[in-house]
């Protein structure tokens, strides 16, 4: 099957944008359901998802199987609400769904779990998504098929030694199918990142992967990167993404940046028109 | 203990076979064989190929074969990621880095995930002198803990070709313990036959009912044979899996015999030993039971022959351990 978001297509930056404060406005809605949940970091990565499941995938909504398609493995699971709201907006799950997120008995759980139409893997044991990601890019090469392998990891989980392990086997095999988006938001469990570190993208460089970094919530950033990540050139790419937890509500990016973030049941509405402020001002 | 016993280097096989005639690297040809008529059989390992018989399938097929280097996280990951894309991963590496140090891979990446992944395991218990660090002595327990895996313990070259060929219909993920090298050949290959899940009754007899798994079923026909000389009629029950366990076979096994004696290559918690006395306990058959297995302890380095006689293993201590209790 083919889909009409091949990476031959320019992209149309506006529309992507548009797709971004959608994400951010389901995940807003969902949030408000709990009362809680990852509402930092998964506004902090809208433009990623928005720019991989409208643009740069080459995925079938219809067809969730199709051997060809892209894969994209979330690592991080508790990024779930980010998750679920792009495959929403896309078709896989329907829009009125969301309201169940972390629900007893939905499938849309708050850390991601691969009966889920649409999940590549069960994400959440950090640590677990990249060496995966090598294992799928294998596989689709062996099978001679031209899809793409893209694994979100994070900051954080740049601690867990698995990370490099896989890392070391994505450049060793030469697995120019294979892109890393490390999504660099600063936090983790305990608060802000609690070891150096920096520098992230010289790590990656230094383990063979052509790596970039960028701002993670600039679009056109986002789309010239996967651009650029399209290269046969037998390495992995890495794609370091600097973003903003809480980006496009001014209120949660100002907040005391913490991996769990606490907003009291009245104020979600205050946050969702924040939201459409800042939208009407163009700046999402 | 053999005059001048040394700890041997890693590779040299000292543990079974003594008297009987050996295979070669029963795992790596058998999977060749497979491998030749399914293009799906994919082989990794973490820098342990040379010491898990997995070289034959790399010479066989070099563009199916994938060294992960000393990374035995990694290699249980890429072979989830593998089995995703319809791949059947065979992963090697020796028990104790598989189940130590990946466990949380095995459990999530490939048993939660339920793909189709076995992993191979060698220096399986008290099958090498290299101290704590080399023997997997808990392995059995800590996998059949894991939700939906099937867990093997081959007892010969026979049982190792066969529970390959099954593991490779099985889809979904397995453990299995590896003997390597020049392997026994204990079970005769015309007359038995692997199937997950099913034990097997090797010998008929009622004063003491040896129930094993793994290597230590080549001791118990050993000692089965020993002590019929001495008058005692002992019976053998082969449990090569497991998990699943056949609790059926068990208590209609135990319900037959006076006594039970139960063997295996491992700590005497959480593995045979353990699943017969719930599966008896549960259904009300209460019979003499005694648990040949390795001490609550860590195990110091030296000659396999000695490791296994000071710690009740040996054909020797196992005819003693059958004999007290009969």
């Amino acid at each position: 099957m083919a889909s009409a978001n091949h990476p031959s297509a320019a992209p149309d930056i506006r529309a992507l944008k548009m797709r971004a404060a959608n994400l951010r406005r389901h995940m807003l809605k969902m949030a408000r359901g709990p009362g809680q949940g990852y509402i930092g970091q998964g506004l902090g990565i809208a433009d990623l998802l928005a720019a991989l499941y409208f643009h740069e995938l080459r995925h079938d909504p219809e067809d969730l199987d199709w051997p060809d398609r892209d894969r994209f493995l979330m690592s991080t699971g508790h990024y779930s609400i980010a998750l679920w709201a792009a495959l929403a907006e896309c078709g896989v799950i329907p829009l009125g769904e969301l309201a169940t997120y972390g629900a007893d008995s939905s499938r849309l759980d708050m850390s991601t779990i691969d009966s889920t139409p649409g999940v590549e893997i069960i994400g959440g044991s950090l640590g677990h998504g990249l060496g995966q990601g090598v294992g799928q890019a294998l596989g689709l090469r062996l099978d001679g098929s031209t899809a793409r392998v893209f694994v979100e990891l994070s900051d954080g989980e740049m601690q867990e030694g698995a990370t490099w392990e896989a890392a070391m086997s994505g450049s060793s095999f030469g697995l120019d199918n294979l892109v890393a988006l490390i999504d660099c938001n600063g936090i983790q469990a305990d608060g802000k990142i609690v070891l150096k570190m920096e520098p992230v993208v010289d790590k990656w460089r230094a383990f063979g992967w052509e790596s970039r970094e960028i701002d993670g919530n600039d679009m056109l950033a986002i789309v010239e990167a996967f651009r650029a990540s399209r290269g046969s050139n037998g390495k992995p790419k890495a794609i370091v993404l600097r973003t903003l937890p809480g980006r496009g509500v001014p209120t949660l990016e100002l907040r005391e940046k913490a991996h769990f973030v606490r907003v009291e049941p009245e104020e979600w509405d205050v946050l969702i028109e924040e939201l459409e402020r800042t939208e009407d001002q163009g700046d999402g | 203990m053999a005059e001048g016993a040394r700890t041997l280097a890693m590779g040299q096989d000292e543990a079974t076979g003594a008297g009987r005639i050996t295979v070669d690297a029963p795992f790596g040809h058998a999977l060749v064989s497979l491998g030749r008529a399914r293009p799906e059989i994919v082989g990794l390992t973490a820098d342990l190929g040379k010491y898990t018989d997995i070289l034959p399938f790399r010479d066989a097929f070099p563009e199916r074969f994938f060294n992960v280097g000393m990374a035995e996280q990694n290699l249980v990951a890429v072979a989830a990621g593998l089995a995703r894309t319809g791949k059947v991963p065979f992963a090697t590496t020796y028990g104790v880095f598989a189940t130590r140090r990946a466990y949380d891979f095995i459990a999530i990446a490939v048993a939660h995930s339920r793909v189709n992944v076995k992993i191979i395991a060698g220096l399986p218990g008290l099958t090498t002198g290299y101290g704590g660090t080399h023997q997997a002595i808990e392995d059995l327990a800590l996998m059949r803990m894991v939700p939906g895996l099937v867990v093997i313990d081959p007892c010969d070259a026979t049982d190792i070709a066969g529970a390959t060929a099954a593991m490779a219909d099985h889809d979904g993920p397995v453990y299995m313990r590896l003997l390597r090298g020049k392997v026994p050949v204990v079970l005769d290959p015309a007359a038995y036959r692997f199937e997950i899940g099913k034990a097997k009754r090797l010998r008929a007899g009622k004063d003491v009912g040896v129930i094993s798994t793994g290597l230590m079923t080549e001791r118990a026909i050993d000692a089965a044979e020993a002590l019929g000389k001495r008058g005692i009629a002992v019976g053998i029950l082969h449990v090569p899996t497991i998990k699943p366990f056949d609790t059926e076979a068990v208590c209609e096994f135990a319900s037959s015999v006076d006594r039970i004696v139960t063997a295996e290559n491992h700590v005497r918690v959480g593995g045979l030993g353990s699943l017969v006395a719930e599966a008896l306990f549960e259904r009300g058959i209460a019979k003499p039971m005694r648990r040949i297995g390795l001490p609550d302890r860590y195990i110091e380095c030296g000659s396999v022959a000695h490791l296994q006689s000071v710690y009740g293993l040996s054909t020797d201590r196992v005819i003693a351990t059958i004999a007290a209790a009969a």
